[in-house]
């Protein structure tokens, strides 16, 4: 807890919250992406929604699940269809305006790694794996991304590029046949990247409060742009926080364990 | 023709050693039952499928079953990561595993080309991912109509698929409600299929397009309530999320993970034994 009586986790999935609109159609990962989807549809964006690869479409969790196959998801779900159908119907068939995944590691162009640190045949540290991420980054109008920025996460150069975001930016992605826009706002514990709009090349747009530009630089192992006068992020109101931890403390109870993070 | 049979006869007739064999469930209704019982008959050299290996899994892969896994994403939900799956992908203990990565949009519509009885999966899939440079399997195709290449990967025709279900009828009939996963597919794409189910209902209180697999479509029913601990079964037990962090534990040390197997699955005759081991309830008393 920073004297500013908020965390940079709490900040972070505030800031991340803000962005979702009311009525979008969100695909969310687990863990922070969930987090900050139920945020917004408790705060702002009551209309929101949230489905969860399990086939959830429409879950208003009072808790946030543990996992993304949580009986909460269906219990308060609008319908749950089958998992081949979510991936066809729903977010092939282009009806998912942000997917908005987590990741381990991240590079400048918004690649995202979940899949091996090390060579993938001899792997140093083997990741859970793709999940449904390559065709969420592929497929979803845009797509958010949350994780703490910190050097072994935002890295030069990728081990394995499990899911697509500028790939090597320019007009790369374009050409991929990616359906959708890609990554449009990376939000960290330290601010919000968003990528150049011609190099593709995610450049730190805000700072949350108190946090500088070299704090960013030393938490990132490529050379960071900043922007000329990069903006710094609204502190969380105390009703989003009373929201978040009333959240967070719901699920702890719930879960029967530590409050989770962000 | 589903026979109702134990948990026992099942695996006995239907796994075999070498099988591809897929244990389906997305969080709920993992089969964890029916898993053990394939541990406790030691079949040996399986090919493992599934979208989210999990626990089951982790425990299989350490038992040195299998000699391949095919997958999406393996992790212990919530928790994090499966030790026994990692040491031996990273130090090829207890084996070798081989692995064969897709995505679960990709997996998803493998088992939809299998229970459709088509030789191949097309998708949307992997643009600008490094996966197909590992995975000889994922290939493309041109679409004959527009010229569009898209992502085309082999069907999956597991030798055997296993699910839990909530309910069977007197006849054989399943019914499965809340997650329903990837199983229809699954059991549809498989040559034999074994279900365990909560418990045998006269007849079921459903609406008509609830999931029923009919009985012709199944090889075995075995009745093993609390089947999908320590996974749930929805409408009958929450997920016991104490023992899948307490897994953690268990797991991360060889000689730990391979005591505790040996206490309280090898050591015991059938999953109520295995119940009573570790200190739960008789699955189906009230609680």
């Amino acid at each position: 807890m920073s004297g500013a009586g908020y965390t940079l986790n709490e900040i972070m999935t505030v800031a991340a919250a803000r962005l979702l609109r009311n009525g979008q159609v969100c695909f969310v990962g687990i863990g922070l992406p969930s987090a900050v989807a139920n945020l917004a549809r408790l705060s702002h964006a009551p209309e929101l929604v949230l489905i969860y690869e399990s086939g959830t479409i429409g879950a208003k969790p009072d808790v946030l699940p543990l996992s993304i196959g949580d009986g909460e998801l269906a219990e308060t779900a609008d319908t749950v269809v089958a998992v081949p159908e979510i991936f066809r119907y729903w977010l092939q068939g282009g009806r998912v305006d942000i997917g908005f995944l987590g990741a381990a590691q991240i590079d400048r162009y918004a690649n995202i790694n979940t899949t091996v640190i090390g060579p993938y045949d001899r792997p140093k540290t083997r990741l859970p794996g793709a999940g449904g991420a390559p065709e969420i980054a592929a497929a979803a109008g845009e797509v958010f991304i949350i994780l703490r920025q910190n050097p072994r996460a935002f890295v030069e150069r990728l081990d394995f590029i499990t899911s697509a975001g500028h790939l090597t930016g320019g007009d790369s992605r374009a050409k991929s046949g990616a359906r959708g826009r890609g990554p449009q706002v990376i939000v960290t514990d330290l601010g919000i990247l968003r990528p150049d709009p011609e190099s593709k090349e995610l450049v730190m747009t805000s700072l949350h409060p108190g946090v500088t530009a070299d704090q960013a630089r030393a938490a990132t192992g490529w050379k960071l742009r900043v922007a000329d006068r990069p903006e710094v992020t609204e502190p969380p109101r105390s009703e989003e926080l009373d929201l978040l931890r009333a959240l967070h403390a719901r699920t702890a109870r719930a879960h029967g364990a530590a409050p989770a993070e962000g | 023709m589903a026979a109702i049979m134990s948990l026992r006869e099942a695996i006995a007739e239907n796994v075999r050693d070498g099988d591809v064999v897929a244990m389906e469930g997305f969080t709920h209704l993992i089969p964890f039952a029916a898993g053990h019982e394939v541990i406790r008959q030691g079949r040996r050299n399986l090919t493992l499928v599934r979208m989210t290996p999990d626990i089951i899994y982790d425990q299989m892969i350490g038992m040195g079953l299998a000699n391949r896994l095919v997958f999406s994403w393996g992790g212990n939900p919530g928790v994090g990561s499966l030790h026994r799956f990692r040491d031996a992908v990273e130090n090829g203990h207890p084996a070798p595993l081989a692995v064969e990565e897709h995505s679960h949009a990709d997996m998803a519509a493998r088992y939809q080309a299998g229970a459709s009885g088509l030789p191949f999966a097309v998708l949307r899939g992997y643009v600008g991912s490094d996966l197909p440079k590992w995975n000889d399997r994922i290939r493309t195709v041109s679409c004959p109509f527009t010229g569009e290449v898209l992502a085309a990967t082999p069907a999956i025709n597991p030798d055997v698929t296993v699910i839990h279900a909530q309910q069977a009828d007197v006849r054989g009939n399943v019914l499965i409600w809340g997650i329903v996963g990837i199983q229809k597919e699954a059991v549809l794409a498989a040559r034999r299929a074994v279900v365990t189910v909560e418990e045998v209902v006269e007849r079921f209180d459903a609406t008509p397009n609830a999931c029923i697999l009919p009985h012709w479509a199944v090889s075995a029913v075995a009745v093993v309530p609390g089947g999908a601990h320590p996974s749930y079964t929805h409408g009958y037990y929450d997920r016991d999320n104490a023992f899948c962090k307490a897994w953690d534990g268990i797991s991360r040390d060889r000689r730990n993970f391979a005591d505790w197997m040996e206490k309280h699955v090898l050591g015991t005759r059938d999953f109520a034994g295995f119940r009573r081991s570790i200190g739960l309830a008789e699955a189906g008393a009230a609680s």
